[in-house]
């Protein structure tokens, strides 16, 4: 044995020890990142919510709760609908190809609605998450929020955040701060408007 | 004190400090950071806001601890318990206020503070690592800020939150489940609000706390800078104290308790007068409860984002994505950091410059302003065009300045400062 230092031996079990103190306090940190995840009590408020939308006239709009978060409900009048696929060219995704929905939806084209006369979509905007606003007359006049719609408006949703603009079947318009149409939620009826929320359509119907 | 020196400078102190002093550096620290040093005596008003900075900082955290004691961080009692610091605890709505108002003048203050760096060169060599600190000190106050922003779960609150947090959302791959994390939740929620609270009542301020002492050690080592950005330490007398320096105490301890009490008076007269500052410092919106279901019709953050908000909106959403505008805005905050490096002019201070940078600063004013002018009002109008040109200013001013500040003249710099003896 030698009284020299071994500086090499040392510098070894120094990094040795080093890296796995490093692997320990790695380990040790994943409880606390894994913390921040959503609680079992905040997954377990994820259940579908049921709206009676039999009662809204053509061009009124429900707001409904579901996973918290707001989901619009509008009842569309026959002209609307027949309209939908007059402005393709002024949308950033007339086919809701770059869009969540589900399938059964983006297959119904410019409705984006099993049932044409109800259109459900959540009031999420795709830009910053604000909840847009309903700007429904095709109005070249019309004015929501002190901001003028101009002209050749065909009626929709207006997010007052950002001044994003989507068409009545949640389609986002050309050069909107907002990158995609509105999502829609998975969604069903049962019976004459009776929608609910978060359970898919039986595939039969579709 | 009692204290005397001998001949080497040594404190020889005796009593009940001696005592203390063989057992703390309590004289030395003392002597080294306040009585004996030295600071440039050309010091003018612009100097003023470092130490408004750290009155400011106390001034928060008296009044937040304060009012965490009748505040409770949950989704169901948070807007109702600051109602009840307003209405029923004894001067609740004074200690409310003190802090609210705190916010802002702290931005204003911080804000000030940065633009004397700026024109005097005080973040130029050696003191890049002070201005480093000085710039995460800045990006940590929006995080402690906009956390607190939230805390009164006012609608504001919620959708501002909202919104900040969406941002997240846009990077990609990650942004989905980053978001989902930061929430806790799907949506703003309890959760949400809780970890908010921690983090701006302990995990930020002690951040902060401890990043400002890490600046002001940093600036007593290098020293520091002045309006003429003439380095003091060149020239010294027969004791080695620099002849353009005064001891920092009693010198700038009494002028800046001159600057104090100017800014008490603003700072008292808008606490007392006008709290709300006409919906600036504190927006209508958020004297109504959290609403999920409903966006206030106009969102605007607090005015001191406001010229970073306007950069956001300003940029268009691109291949599917609107990363791009939360990209923009990082980045200038992250430019920040880089401009000891961005500047190569040969002499510091403003004072000594040539026309080509004061006609810069002139701009990047008027651009940084007319921004936050912007992210104010709805994007509409004039506003989102004006937003796009001052952006791109605002980034010419720190990505051109390598060029322009080594072409622009330069007069030269005097020996010892000016200004009246």
């Amino acid at each position: 044995m030698s009284d020299q230092v071994d500086h090499s031996r040392r510098r070894l079990l120094t990094m040795a020890t080093v890296g796995t103190g490093a692997i320990g306090a790695a380990f040790a940190a994943v409880p606390f990142l894994a913390s921040w995840q959503p609680s079992a009590r905040a997954k377990a408020l994820g259940a579908p919510t049921d709206v009676d939308a039999s009662k809204l006239e053509a061009g009124q709009m429900l707001k409904v709760v579901w996973r918290g978060q707001p989901v619009f409900v509008v009842r569309r009048s026959k002209a609307v609908i027949e309209s939908l696929g007059n402005h393709d060219a002024m949308l950033a995704d007339p086919k809701s190809d770059d869009s969540d929905q589900p399938e059964y939806v983006k297959a119904t084209g410019a409705n984006r609605a099993i049932n044409p006369e109800f259109w459900v979509g959540l009031a999420v905007c795709t830009h910053l998450g604000c909840s847009p606003l309903g700007a429904f007359e095709p109005n070249n006049q019309f004015q929501v929020a002190g901001t003028d719609l101009g002209a050749g408006w065909p009626g929709g949703f207006y997010c007052p955040c950002h001044g994003s603009k989507y068409d009545i079947s949640g389609r986002v318009f050309k050069g909107m701060p907002a990158p995609k149409n509105l999502p829609i939620p998975s969604y069903s009826f049962s019976g004459d408007g009776r929608i609910t929320i978060g359970v898919d359509q039986a595939p039969q119907k579709a | 004190m009692a204290a005397t020196s001998d001949s080497a400078g040594a404190p020889q102190t005796t009593g009940l400090i001696g005592w203390i002093d063989a057992r703390f550096p309590l004289t030395k620290l003392w002597r080294e950071q306040v009585s004996e040093y030295y600071a440039p005596k050309n010091f003018n008003f612009w100097y003023y806001f470092g130490s408004l900075a750290l009155l400011v900082l106390v001034n928060q955290l008296v009044t937040g601890i304060f009012l965490t004691m009748n505040y409770k961080p949950s989704a169901s009692e948070a807007f109702s318990s600051v109602e009840y610091i307003m209405r029923d605890v004894d001067w609740g709505w004074l200690i409310r206020y003190m802090h609210s108002t705190g916010a802002s003048a702290f931005f204003i203050v911080v804000y000030l503070h940065m633009f004397r760096a700026l024109i005097y060169g005080s973040h130029r060599k050696p003191r890049e690592l002070l201005w480093i600190f000085g710039c995460i000190i800045f990006l940590l106050l929006m995080a402690e800020a906009f956390m607190g922003y939230v805390l009164p779960w006012g609608n504001m609150s919620f959708w501002g939150a909202q919104v900040i947090v969406s941002l997240f959302g846009s990077l990609p791959v990650i942004g989905h489940g980053l978001v989902e994390w930061i929430r806790g939740d799907y949506v703003i929620a309890d959760a949400t609000l809780n970890r908010f609270f921690a983090l701006h009542v302990v995990a930020l301020p002690l951040a902060l706390v401890f990043l400002v002492g890490a600046h002001l050690m940093a600036l007593h080592e290098v020293g520091s800078n002045n309006p003429d950005g003439i380095e003091i330490k060149k020239l010294k007398d027969a004791k080695g104290h620099p002849l353009d320096g005064i001891p920092f105490h009693p010198y700038y301890t009494v002028k800046d308790v001159v600057g104090v009490a100017g800014f008490l008076l603003l700072f008292c007269g808008v606490i007392f007068f006008a709290p709300t500052f006409g919906g600036v410092f504190l927006e209508s919106p958020n004297f109504e409860p959290a609403n999920p279901l409903q966006t206030p019709p106009h969102i605007a953050p607090v005015w001191y984002f406001t010229p970073f908000y306007a950069m956001l909106r300003a940029v268009p959403s691109f291949a599917g994505t609107q990363v791009w505008g939360v990209m923009v805005m990082g980045a200038a905050i992250v430019v920040l950091f880089f401009l000891p490096w961005l500047d190569r002019a040969p002499v510091k201070s403003i004072r000594y410059r040539g026309p080509v940078f004061k006609i810069a600063v002139g701009i990047f004013v008027v651009a940084f302003l007319t921004l936050g002018v912007c992210g104010l009002k709805p994007p509409s109008g004039i506003y989102p065009t004006l937003a796009k040109y001052c952006t791109v200013l605002y980034f010419a001013f720190f990505l051109l300045m390598p060029w322009y500040s080594r072409l622009d003249s330069h007069k030269t710099v005097p020996e010892r400062v000016t200004g009246h003896a």
